[in-house]
């Protein structure tokens, strides 16, 4: 198997920010690799020099076997690009930015327009392929700037925060969407905050924070070593606080979260569901007082806190999205 | 294809969607053609009746000067255009294809010309309302027009310059204008040059947009014999010093904003 993308050592430095300081990434052909990490981690860097938009300070890189930095060109002829660094035009129809963009991959006009009508259809946009882009919803200009990013059906495709900003049902859709992708066998590169996408979408998982992989493996080996689900419980009365710790203590893997100002404990537990029900009964038997409980997915925050000692550091906090919420409730672009 | 096939191929895609662009969000046209009028009226009638040029209609000797001045105000979109594109981000889109570098570019100041062309049509058409009058050729006056919007197609790939540079709307059309006001207006546009004082006529003679206005105004049979005026080798071979401009400018702008595109991204 080749490796379609391949980076070693990435730097880039905008002033005095280092963006990415020596970024390593191997992605297999075939294979989707889900880049994770907060707002200002590199992820948006690292795809845009693998897009050719930037160029790196050091470092060497080769996207479907071509030399990014001899041949940019010849790599531009490879890749598709989707996400919030790309971008369809909003006076155009569906249709016309499909079509446009065929033509600058040098399609020839009559393939443009026929991949134009089938991605539209594919899409389920066939409806709307006639109007101007602008009045698209959120879910739909994303479904039609992965559409334009698939024209020259590439073999390398480039996803950059691809549900950011969507609203949970047009965020499943697209997940629905680019797994279809990956069954047909594209290489994918995915960038993420959600912790629940790349764990749906990705054969392999880097975390990238201040420009440099932290942790990398499959779903299953990065949980293994952050834990599965979270138990998240609040007492009623502080006083409970080390007699709660101690009881989740005994279910948790790792360390258990303690934040006496909201008096909630968060516990990574391996049993799901099983796990919450020993706990409440556990807590029940020790007579500490519950006034909330939960169970959710690990969010990039407790990946961080887990792989770091430290929450994700971030431009706009994320810290107040501790609550039991999935990844559908969050914006924070 | 060749580089160069390729180049043109891509800038006439762009073209096409600018065009599109252009069709459904008038509001550039509209500028671009109400101004002019405005302008033809303004000087017309409010001026008009205060300014004496001897040997000539005002009238006549006017409109030259306003095509000039309003084909240079409608380049500066050329700038606004690009810099709009940049904050959309579709400028990453174009370049992460395999498309020429050039090709935006070229598709943006192609399609600004034919955006300028309609102006000169709606200024050309108003201007015989209030009566200006062709007194030559055919061929001869479409020399004329063709040598406006060969100038300001130049002028195109300056503000295609500024745009990449600045890439702020706003910032783009203040700019444009600080640079056009003293440009089109320190000029035998609207008064002939020869009655400006010391600095500023010597500014007049050599500014390439009084020998565009002379060359339109010879162009069109309006114009008013320099000779004993000005010995300025700029008025008195007026085309062939504004396509030595037009060639001076291609020659050291195209280079440079394509380089700038090369590097430009949106964030």
């Amino acid at each position: 198997m080749t490796d379609m993308i391949y980076t070693s050592g990435l730097v880039k430095r905008f002033g005095d920010v280092t963006a990415l300081d020596g970024l390593d990434l191997v992605v297999p052909q075939g294979t989707v690799l889900g880049m994770l990490g907060p707002n200002g981690a590199g992820k948006t860097t690292a795809v845009r020099i693998l897009t050719t938009l930037l160029k790196p300070d050091e470092g060497t890189a080769s996207v479907a076997g071509i030399d990014l930095l001899a041949e940019p060109e010849r790599v531009r002829e490879q890749i598709g690009l989707s996400g919030q660094t790309a971008a369809v035009d909003e006076h155009l129809t569906g249709y016309e930015n499909l079509e446009m963009v065929g033509r600058l991959y040098h399609l020839g006009r009559r393939t443009a327009r026929e991949r134009a009508r089938s991605l539209l259809e594919r899409f389920g946009l066939d409806d709307a392929g006639g109007r101007p882009a602008r009045t698209y919803s959120g879910g739909m200009r994303r479904r039609l700037d992965l559409a334009a990013a698939l024209v020259a059906a590439p073999q390398v495709l480039f996803l950059d925060e691809p549900t950011t900003g969507l609203d949970p049902r047009s965020r499943a859709g697209l997940w629905e969407t680019i797994r279809e992708l990956v069954r047909n066998g594209s290489t994918l590169l995915l960038t993420t905050q959600y912790m629940e996408e790349a764990d749906r979408l990705a054969d392999n998982i880097v975390v990238i924070d201040h420009g440099r992989v932290i942790a990398e493996g499959t779903a299953d080996q990065l949980k293994t070593e952050i834990g599965g689900e979270r138990v998240e419980i609040i007492v009623e009365d502080h006083s409970d606080l080390a007699q709660a710790y101690g009881v989740l203590a005994l279910f948790a893997i790792g360390e258990v979260q303690v934040d006496p100002e909201t008096r909630r404990l968060t516990a990574a537990v391996d049993g799901g569901a099983d796990s919450l029900r020993e706990a409440l009964h556990a807590l029940y038997l020790s007579e500490v007082a519950v006034v909330d409980v939960g169970l959710r997915r690990p969010t990039l925050d407790d990946v961080f806190l887990s792989l770091t000692g430290h929450a994700a550091a971030n431009g706009s906090s994320r810290g107040d999205h501790v609550g039991p919420t999935g990844p559908g409730e969050e914006e924070t672009r | 294809m060749s580089t160069l096939a390729y180049a043109l191929a891509d800038g006439a895609v762009i073209v096409k969607r600018n065009l599109i662009k252009t069709r459904r969000m008038p509001d550039v046209l509209v500028w671009t053609t109400t101004a002019p009028i405005m302008f033809v009226l303004l000087f017309a009638y409010v001026f008009g009746g205060s300014i004496k040029v001897p040997g000539t209609n005002y009238r006549e000797f006017l409109i030259a000067g306003i095509f000039a001045q309003n084909i240079i105000f409608g380049a500066s979109f050329t700038g606004v255009g690009l810099a709009d594109d940049m904050t959309k981000g579709i400028i990453d889109r174009f370049r992460s294809l395999p498309m020429a570098r050039s090709a935006v570019l070229i598709g943006r100041t192609v399609s600004d010309m034919a955006n300028n062309s309609i102006a000169i049509a709606v200024m050309s058409i108003t201007g015989l309302i209030v009566g200006w009058r062709i007194r030559t050729s055919i061929p001869e006056a479409a020399g004329g027009f063709l040598l406006l919007l060969l100038f300001s197609y130049a002028i195109s790939w300056i503000m295609a310059f500024v745009g990449l540079k600045v890439r702020r709307v706003e910032v783009v059309n203040n700019a444009a204008f600080m640079f056009i006001f003293p440009l089109t207006f320190i000029a035998n546009t609207f008064v002939p040059s020869q009655n400006l004082p010391g600095g500023l006529r010597t500014f007049a003679e050599w500014n390439p947009v009084s020998s565009l206005a002379q060359a339109a105004r010879e162009a069109f049979g309006n114009a008013v014999p320099y000779t004993s005026a000005s010995h300025a080798w700029s008025l008195n071979h007026p085309v062939a010093y504004v396509l030595l401009w037009v060639a001076v400018i291609l020659a050291i702008f195209v280079p440079l904003s394509v380089r700038q595109y090369a590097r430009s991204t949106s964030v």
